[in-house]
C-alpha cells in the first residue's frame, strides 16, 4: 500500500490515476442517480431538498465527471501503457509523474468539499455576481490545480514519446494508443493555458478589482464564453480521442485481425486535433452572434465529421469478416462505437443554425454530449479497464458478470439518454430542478429515471466484479488472458518498484 | 477495389452529405436572421427571476405578453442582472439575454394560442420557474369600430402549454 503511494514507478502511478477515477466515477454517478431520481416525477421528491443544493450537486457532477473521472483514467491507462508501448523502463520523468498524479486529489478535495453551484460552465455575471462563496473560489482554485496536473502529465507523455521511445521503433510502428496520447497530450498543451487565463480573470473580478466579464464595469460577459468554449470544446477531443485509441487497441486483438487502415487511423487524429479548435463557438449560435460568425463555426464543426467517420469505418472495416470474440472488454467497445454513432448523428443536427435553436440549453443536449462521455469514452474506457484488469491485477475477473454488466450499461445508457433528446424536444430547459407537470414530461423524465437506475445497477455490478476479483478472482494465464492467441502486455513491468 | 479507394468513397459520400446540410442550413438561417422591415418591436427584459416586456406604443406587461396573429415582432432582448435565455419552445424563439447587450430575434405567429414563454439559461434559485405566458391572439379588423386588443383568447380554446406540436 504505501509502496504505491509513495512510488514514482508508471505502473503504480497509473493505478493510483485509475483508482482515483474509479472512485469519482461512483461518486459522480451517485449524484446522477439522485438528480434523475429527485426528476422522476414534478414537484419536490425530498431526495434533493431545495434548488440551491440541486445546483451544487448539479455543477459537482458535471465537474466531478469530467475532471475526476475521464481525464484521470486516460492518464492512467497511459501511464501504464504508454512506456510499455514504446519500450522504455518507465516515463521520461518518473517524479514530475507522481507529482502531476498527487495535484488530482487536491483539486479533487476542492472541487468536492466546495460544491459550487454555477454549473460546469461558470458563466459570468453569475459566477461573478451572485455565486456563493468560497465555494466559488474552491472550484476555481481546484480547476486550476487539475489544470496544471494535465499539462505536467502532458508534458511528460509528449517526451516520453517523442525521446524515450525505442531507436529501433518508427513511430509510425507504434500502437494507435500512442498516437491517440501524443495528440491529446499537445491538444492539451495548446487548450487547457487559455482557461487557466480565464480563471484567474474570473477571479479577480469576483474580487471586485478586475471587471473583464462584469457589464457593470464596462466587461463583456461572452468573452467569457469564447475563452471557456476554446479549451472545453478541444476538451470533448482530448477525452474521445484516448477512448477511440483504446478501442483501436482493442478491436484487432478480439476480431483477431490487422487494423484496416493505420494509417487513416493517423490521419483522422491528427485530422480531429485540428479542426476541434475551429468549432468551439457552435456552442454560442443563441449569444446574439452574427450570420457570418455563426456561418464560420457550423463549417468548422461539421468538418469535424469527416475524421470520426472515418474512425467508426476503420472499426467497422477491421471486424468486418474477423473471427471476433465478444468478449466483456469486446463488448464494450462496440457498444461504443454504436452510442457513438447517435451522439455523432444528434451533433449533426445541433450544428445546423436553425436546429441549434431548437436544441440548444434543453435536454436534447444532456441527452446529446452524455451519449459522448458516458457513451463512446466511458465504454472505451471500461472496455479497456476490463483488458487491463488481468496485468494489473495478476486475475480474472469474472465473464459472466462483466457481460450482465455490459448489458446494463448499454441499456440503461440508451434509455436515459435517447430519451432525453425526446426531452429537449418538448421544451424542457436543462439544469432545472422541477419541470411543468404536463403528460409527455412526466412519462419521459419517469423513462430516463428507470434507466438511469439501471446503469447504477450496472455501475454497482461492475465494482462489485472488480473489488472481489482482484482479491478472490483466479489467477489469469498472463501470455493470454482471454484466449484469443494475441500478444498480452508484458507483466513482468511491474516488479521493480523505485 | 483497394483499402483506400474504399475509404476515399466513403469519405467522399459524408462530405457529399454534410455539404448539402450546410448549403440548407445557411440557407434558412439567411432567412431567419434578417427580420422584415414592418415588424413591430418588443423590448424583452430578462432578470432574476421574470420577464418583463414593453411594446412600441410604451405598454409594459409582466409575465405576459399579447402578441397579434400574423404580425411579424422582432423582440430586442436582454438583462438587467445575469444572462437568462428568452425560450418560447413552440415558436423556435431563443435567445440570450446578456446584460450589456440587446441580442434580437424575431417570430410571425400564426396561429393563436396560448404558449408557454421559459428561461433556458442556468441563472441561479428559481432558475426552473422562470416562466412567463404569451398570447396570441386573432387579428383586429382594420375598420372596425371593435378596439378590444386585450382580450385574450379564452383559455377554454388555448392549447396545452407544452404538447401543441
Amino acid at each position: 500500500m504505501w509502496e504505491i503511494l509513495f512510488s514514482t514507478h508508471h505502473t503504480d502511478v497509473g493505478l493510483l490515476y485509475i483508482v482515483l477515477s474509479l472512485v469519482a466515477l461512483m461518486i459522480g454517478g451517485a449524484l446522477a442517480v439522485a438528480i434523475r431520481t429527485e426528476l422522476f416525477l414534478p414537484g419536490s421528491q425530498g431526495i434533493i431538498p431545495d434548488p440551491n443544493t440541486f445546483h451544487r450537486i448539479m455543477t459537482t457532477h458535471g465537474t466531478n465527471m469530467l475532471f475526476l473521472w475521464l481525464l484521470p483514467f486516460a492518464s492512467g491507462v497511459g501511464n501504464y501503457l504508454i512506456p510499455i508501448m514504446i519500450r522504455y523502463k518507465d516515463m521520461a520523468w518518473p517524479k514530475l509523474n507522481a507529482v502531476a498524479f498527487w495535484m488530482t486529489p487536491v483539486g479533487m478535495a476542492l472541487v468536492w468539499l466546495g460544491m459550487a453551484d454555477f454549473t460546469w460552465y461558470a458563466t459570468p455575471p453569475y459566477s461573478i455576481l451572485r455565486a456563493p462563496g468560497p465555494a466559488a473560489e474552491m472550484w476555481i482554485f481546484g480547476i486550476k490545480i487539475l489544470g496544471i496536473g494535465s499539462i505536467l502529465g502532458a508534458i511528460n507523455f509528449i517526451v516520453t514519446i517523442l525521446k524515450m521511445k525505442h531507436p529501433d521503433l518508427p513511430l509510425m510502428k507504434t500502437s494507435l494508443f500512442v498516437w491517440a496520447t501524443l495528440v491529446t497530450s499537445i491538444m492539451i498543451l495548446v487548450a487547457i493555458p487559455t482557461f487557466a487565463a480565464a480563471l484567474i480573470m474570473l477571479f479577480t473580478d469576483r474580487l471586485g478589482v478586475t471587471g473583464f466579464f462584469n457589464p457593470s464595469m464596462g466587461g463583456d460577459p461572452i468573452a467569457y464564453q469564447h475563452l471557456f468554449w476554446f479549451t472545453f470544446h478541444p476538451e470533448v477531443y482530448i477525452f474521445a480521442i484516448p477512448a477511440i485509441g483504446m478501442m483501436y487497441e482493442l478491436i484487432p486483438k478480439f476480431s483477431r485481425k490487422p487494423i484496416f487502415s493505420y494509417q487513416s487511423g493517423v490521419t483522422a487524429f491528427v485530422v480531429l486535433a485540428i479542426v476541434a479548435f475551429s468549432s468551439w463557438a457552435h456552442h454560442m449560435y443563441a449569444t446574439g452572434m452574427n450570420f457570418t460568425e455563426k456561418t464560420v463555426f457550423m463549417v468548422g464543426t461539421l468538418a469535424a465529421v469527416p475524421a470520426s467517420a472515418m474512425h467508426v469505418f476503420n472499426f467497422i472495416a477491421t471486424m468486418w469478416g474477423g473471427r471476433i470474440k465478444f468478449a466483456t472488454p469486446m463488448s464494450f467497445v462496440v457498444g461504443g462505437v454504436v452510442l457513438f454513432f447517435y451522439a455523432g448523428a444528434g451533433g449533426v443536427v445541433n450544428a445546423q443554425m436553425p436546429l441549434d435553436f431548437l436544441t440548444h440549453d434543453s435536454y436534447w443536449v444532456v441527452g446529446h454530449f452524455h451519449l459522448f462521455v458516458m457513451g463512446l469514452i466511458s465504454f472505451g474506457f471500461i472496455g479497456m479497464l476490463h483488458y487491463l484488469f488481468p496485468l494489473i491485477t495478476g486475475r480474472m475477473y469474472s465473464e459472466k458478470a462483466g457481460m450482465i454488466t455490459f448489458w446494463l450499461l448499454f441499456v440503461g445508457v440508451s434509455v436515459i439518454f435517447l430519451t432525453q433528446h425526446v426531452l429537449g424536444l418538448y421544451g424542457q430547459p436543462r439544469r432545472v430542478f422541477d419541470y411543468i407537470p404536463v403528460q409527455p414530461l412526466i412519462v419521459m423524465n419517469q423513462i430516463s429515471t428507470v434507466g438511469a437506475w439501471i446503469a447504477a445497477a450496472g455501475a454497482a455490478l461492475l465494482m462489485g466484479n472488480l473489488i472481489y476479483s482482484a482479491g478472490r478472482g483466479k489467477p489469469a494465464d498472463m501470455n493470454d488472458p482471454f484466449k484469443i492467441g494475441e500478444v498480452y502486455y508484458d507483466h513482468t513491468r511491474k516488479e521493480p518498484h523505485h | 477495389m483497394g483499402h483506400a479507394t474504399i475509404e476515399w468513397v466513403y469519405v467522399g459520400v459524408v462530405i457529399a452529405l454534410l455539404i448539402y446540410l450546410g448549403a440548407s442550413a445557411w440557407e434558412v438561417e439567411r432567412f431567419l436572421d434578417h427580420p422584415p422591415k414592418e415588424a413591430k418591436v418588443v423590448k424583452v427584459i430578462g432578470q432574476q427571476w421574470f420577464w418583463t416586456f414593453e411594446h412600441e406604443d410604451g405598454k409594459k406587461e409582466l409575465g405576459e405578453l399579447h402578441l397579434v396573429k400574423g404580425v411579424p415582432y422582432v423582440f430586442e432582448i436582454t438583462s438587467r442582472d445575469v444572462n437568462h435565455s428568452f425560450n418560447i419552445p413552440d415558436l423556435t424563439v431563443l435567445m440570450d439575454a446578456v446584460p450589456g447587450r440587446i441580442n434580437h430575434m424575431w417570430v410571425m405567429p400564426d396561429t393563436a394560442g396560448e404558449y408557454l414563454i421559459q428561461c433556458r439559461e442556468y441563472c441561479g434559485f428559481s432558475h426552473y420557474q422562470m416562466r412567463a405566458k404569451l398570447f396570441v391572439e386573432e387579428s383586429i379588423p382594420v375598420s372596425g369600430e371593435n378596439t378590444a386588443v386585450d382580450v385574450p383568447v379564452s383559455l377554454q380554446e388555448a392549447k396545452p402549454v407544452i404538447a401543441s406540436n
